[in-house]
This record gives C-alpha cells, structure tokens and sequence, in this order.
C-alpha cells in the first residue's frame, strides 16, 4: 500500500500510538494492582501506598491462601468440574453439530431438532421454575449439577455447525461412496479438518465453566463441591447485608484484609491469565469463520 | 433392527440423543413449573404438588404491574442496558479504527492481547479487584483526590455513581473482545479503494470518512440492531456480584430483583410471573431483531 508520510500524518501516527498503549495500560491496571497487593504487606497495602508496583515484598498472602483447607477444596472441585464439563459438553456439541449440519434432503427430520434447539436457546422456565426443577429431581447437592443443566450449548453447536457446513461437500459425499458411514464421516473427516474451531469452543467451555459461580451457590452447600469462583464470591465480594448500617458504611468499600483477598483473586484468575494467550490466536479466527453465515 | 441401523438417519438421531435428552430435562421440563405464576403457592403442598395448588388468575401478574418497585427496577433496567448498548457500539469501534490504522503488526498484535484479557476474567474477580480499585482508599479515589483535588468518593454505595459505574466498568472489560467483529469487518474492505483514493489526492482523514466508516457501517447497524434483544437483560453478574443494599434505588435490576424475591423471600409465584414476563418480551425481541437483521443485512445465525 502506498502511505504519503506527511508531517501531520507522521505526529497523528505518533498521538495514535501514545494513545493506545495508555488504553491498555488502563485495561491491565487493575489487575497488576491487585497482583501488586498480594505481594506487598499488609500495612503498607492498607495505608494506600500500593499502585502498580508492590512494596514490602512478600509471599505471606499467598502462604494463608495455601494454608487455607476450603481454598483447596474449592481449587480441587473447580478443576475437575473445567475438565469433565468441557469433555462433555465438546462430545455433546460435536454430536449436535454433525447431524444438523446436514441437508434437510439427507436428514428429514433436521428442522424439527433445529427447532427445538432454537427455541430452548431464546426462551427458558426462568429461575425459579429451573430452581424447582433441580430440587425436585433431587440434585441438589450432587457434583452432577455443577456439570450437567448447562451442558448443552446450542451457540455453539451452531458455531461448528456452520463451519461443518462449510468444508467440501465432496469429501462427505465421496467417503460415503468409500463405505463410510455416519460416525466414521465425522470422527475421521470432519473433526480433524475442524481444529481451529474445536480449539475455540474448548477454550470457551474451559473459561466458562472456570468462571461460573451461580450455580453452586443456589443448588450446593456442602463445602467439598464449592468451585473457586464461589467460594471467593462469598468470601471477598459478598457484603453481608445485615451487616450494614450507616455507621460502618465506610467499611463497604475498604475490604478488612486487602492482600490476603487479592492473593485469592489472583490465584483464582491465574489459570485463565496462563490459558488465554495460548489458545487465542485459535479463537479469532474459530469466531470469525463460524459465527456468520452468508 | 440391523435395517435400521444401516439408516445414515438413525445414526443422526443417535448423536442428538443426548443433547435431547438434556434439553428436555433441564429446559424443556422447567418451562411446566411457569404455571407456578398463575397459582398461590401452597408450600405445605411442596413443589410437585402445584397441580394440585389453587389458581390465582392473574393475580401476581397484575400484583407485579401495580407495584410501584416494579417501575424502579425496570427503569434501572432500561437505562443501564441502553447506556450498556450505546457505549459498547461506540468504544469498539473507534478502538478498532485506532487499531487499524497501524501498520506495526507486533504492536498491533500486543495491543489487542492485552485489551481481550478482562473479557476472560469473571465478573466475581473483576468485582473483587473493582471493590478494591474503587474504595475509599483505593487508586482511583488517590488519583481523582491528589491530582484533581475530588473529593474521595464511595462510587460502589451511592446512587449518584453506581449506574455510571457498572456502565463504564462493562466497557472496561467488554469493549476490547467487542472489537474483533469490527476488526474482521474491516480487514475485507476492498484496498483497492484506498489505492484509488491515494491517487485522487484523498488524505488519511478523507479516507476514513469514505472509505472505511462506509464500509463497517453494516456491520455497525447489524450489530446495533442484534442488541436490542437483550435490553431486559442489564447483566446479572455484574451487578449482583458489584451492588448492595444502598443502591437498589438505582442498581437492582429485573434479573437481581427475580434472585432477591425467588430464592431469598420464596415468593415463588411472584418470581415467577416476573421471569414470565421477562422471558415473553425478550423472545418476541429476540425473533423481532433476528428477522429485521435477516431482512436488512441478510444476517443469519444457521
């Protein structure tokens, strides 16, 4: 491309650039804040002195958080709920996704299941009837509830659905020819020619299931079957609001131990911090080929 | 049977059993227990007993429309998903036409990392890194109060803050992710055209005017458009896990408030009219959007 690098358009490349890395310092500032703060000591975290940089280095925060029985069982139970829920929910989508991926010529009844999946995606009982449901089917409690009411994700079926759809008919049309039947077609054609976006609903499934709190803390109350997100919901974001009252409004906003907090934050978002850069280079390009269909 | 089996078909309905299986379950089944709004909740009775429950009518129903805290919440709603809406077209897209206009591939790369990365985390770790960012003694209050002579303010327990801030703090984490769309729609413009508009003697700011905004304007409008389904939905993690008795005048929202009178106070029917409501509306939005999109932009999702 030819560029006419004028005087303006030089010092406006000059601003653009000063502009954008101040707006991703601004996105990570918090984060390293909070980094900072489980490295520093307490006093000095409390007097207001921590910004980007910790001051008093220590590892004391991180040695409570370690020492602490409920952190680990948490730690334990989200790490096994991330790894069966995305197996699971991977199997689930892909087995969805092949079937409606056919022609409605190939597989006469394709639209009645497109329907019904549709339909449960933009309309839902709503909470307390999804409550009432769990409970009366005696799950509360259960590991399996952790894993098994949002299982199945139709954004998703439909993301490699359309990438499916995408990929050479010929090469379905000829291994059937070869003898190759339904399972066959899609285990040895289709998925291998489908990494970038099987990449990216695993990643998806990973921090999503990472990342979800609610459930646990509507349908568990044993604390062997607490994940990390809702165990720090309750310990460092909840406010008690019985507990409020204008005279200690004040403590609302200054948390009593902020460096032990922050060190059980990091240590919660850590995994995804490590995860993310990894996979996304697969993501972007997994979005943008599935997610329209022109 | 081994007939059967040799059907392409019956194998396609094998691997869909269990998603339906699943669907029926735990979607399709709940939407039963929505009968819950048209009758009093007899608890005596538990909830498999709701058959067998008296109806009420439209008792709740019409309890939930005169109520006066239902114009709060929904007002809270409206504004806070508007000011979600408009600030979340805006921000994505003069980012991505900032980051368009480097040439610098690794920078350009770096950038868009690092801005993705808040999108990952979830709102329970962003709202316990923002409780501490934001206190009194916090970064924010120090930085407003040393530099700018403001007074510290408690944003998380005033009503004057706390819309303003679970609209910026969503743009904080949302709008780098928001901007891959953008970033795809641009990179298919034709650069032929700006080769054309180079050689007309068109500079850098006439060629964003006619060239590149005209070009992601679809994708603009189509995006614009898709987002208004969701206007009943002002987004129940952030504020649940960001508010607290002292701002529900400005920051309970129909989500938060279904969670509050459902499941704290068991007041299962008038939950449940609500979510009825709620969900109602927002189908008829979802389908509404889904099909102007169709129409104008010939966007569909399968």
């Amino acid at each position: 491309m030819v560029q006419n690098k004028s005087l303006g358009s030089r010092s406006f490349d000059v601003v653009l650039f000063i502009i954008l890395v101040l707006i991703s310092l601004l996105s990570v500032a918090p984060i390293i804040h909070t980094l900072a703060l489980s490295l520093s000591k307490a006093s000095l975290a409390m007097a207001g002195q921590v910004f980007l940089w910790p001051k008093g280095l220590t590892l004391g925060s991180y040695d409570k958080v370690f020492a602490d029985k409920q952190f680990f069982l948490s730690f334990w139970v989200t790490i096994k709920r991330t790894f069966i829920y995305t197996l699971f929910s991977v199997m689930a989508t892909v087995l969805m996704a092949y079937p409606l991926s056919r022609e409605t010529k190939q597989f006469k009844s394709r639209n009645v299941y497109m329907w019904i999946f549709v339909f449960v995606m933009m309309f839902n009982g709503g909470l307390v009837p999804t409550y009432l449901t769990i409970k009366s089917l005696g799950l509360m409690n259960n590991f399996w509830v952790l894993i098994l009411p949002g299982l199945v994700n139709v954004y998703n079926a439909i993301l490699v659905m359309n990438f499916f759809r995408n990929l050479p008919r010929e090469l379905d049309e000829s291994a059937g020819m070869d003898g190759a039947g339904a399972w066959r077609k899609l285990i040895q054609i289709y998925l291998p020619l489908s990494l970038p976006v099987l990449a990216t609903i695993t990643l998806f499934n990973i921090v999503g299931t990472w990342n979800e709190y609610f459930s646990a803390m509507i349908y568990v109350t044993k604390s062997n079957l607490i994940p990390l997100q809702t165990y720090l919901q309750q310990v460092v974001v909840t406010i008690d609001p019985t507990k409020i009252t204008t005279d200690n409004v004040s403590q609302l906003t200054s948390v009593s131990d902020q460096t032990l907090s922050s060190a059980k934050i990091a240590v919660t978002m850590l995994p995804i911090l490590i995860i993310y850069p990894l996979l996304q280079r697969y993501f972007i390009t997994g979005i943008t080929l599935g997610s329209v269909k022109e | 049977m081994a007939k059967l089996l040799q059907k392409e078909s019956t194998h396609f309905h094998l691997m869909l059993l269990p998603a339906l299986v699943l669907v029926l379950i735990f979607q399709i089944y709940p939407m039963t227990g929505i009968v819950l709004a048209f009758k009093d909740f007899v608890p005596t009775k538990g909830i498999m007993g709701v058959w067998h429950m008296p109806w009420a009518g439209f008792k709740y129903f019409r309890f939930v429309l005169d109520n006066p805290e239902s114009k709060t919440i929904l007002r809270n709603t409206l504004i806070i998903s508007f000011g979600k809406i408009i600030t979340m077209i805006i921000f994505p897209v003069v980012f991505a036409l900032m980051l368009n206009e480097i040439r610098l591939r690794w920078f350009k790369r770096t950038v868009q990392t690092v801005v993705y990365l808040p999108h990952f985390l979830s709102w329970v770790v962003v709202a316990g890194i923002l409780k501490d960012v934001l206190s009194l003694e916090g970064p924010v209050n120090w930085v407003l109060h040393h530099w700018f002579g403001v007074e510290p303010q408690m944003f998380l327990g005033s009503n004057d803050w706390f819309r303003s801030i679970i609209i910026s703090t969503n743009v904080w984490k949302e709008f780098g992710f928001s901007t891959i769309i953008y970033l795809a729609a641009l990179t298919n413009i034709n650069p032929s055209l700006y080769e054309a508009a180079e050689i007309d003697g068109a500079g850098r700011f006439q060629k964003l005017m006619h060239i590149t905004l005209p070009g992601i304007a679809m994708t603009i409008a189509l995006l614009a458009t898709l987002s208004l389904n969701g206007v009943l939905n002002a987004g129940f993690d952030q504020i649940f896990n960001l508010y607290n008795v002292l701002v529900y005048d400005t920051g309970d929202i129909i989500d938060t408030y279904v969670y509050r009178s459902g499941l704290m106070s068991a007041q299962y029917s008038v939950a449940t009219a609500i979510g009825l409501l709620n969900s109602v509306v927002s189908f008829i939005l979802v389908v509404f959007t889904y099909s102007m999109a169709y129409r104008f932009a010939n966007y569909r999702i399968f």
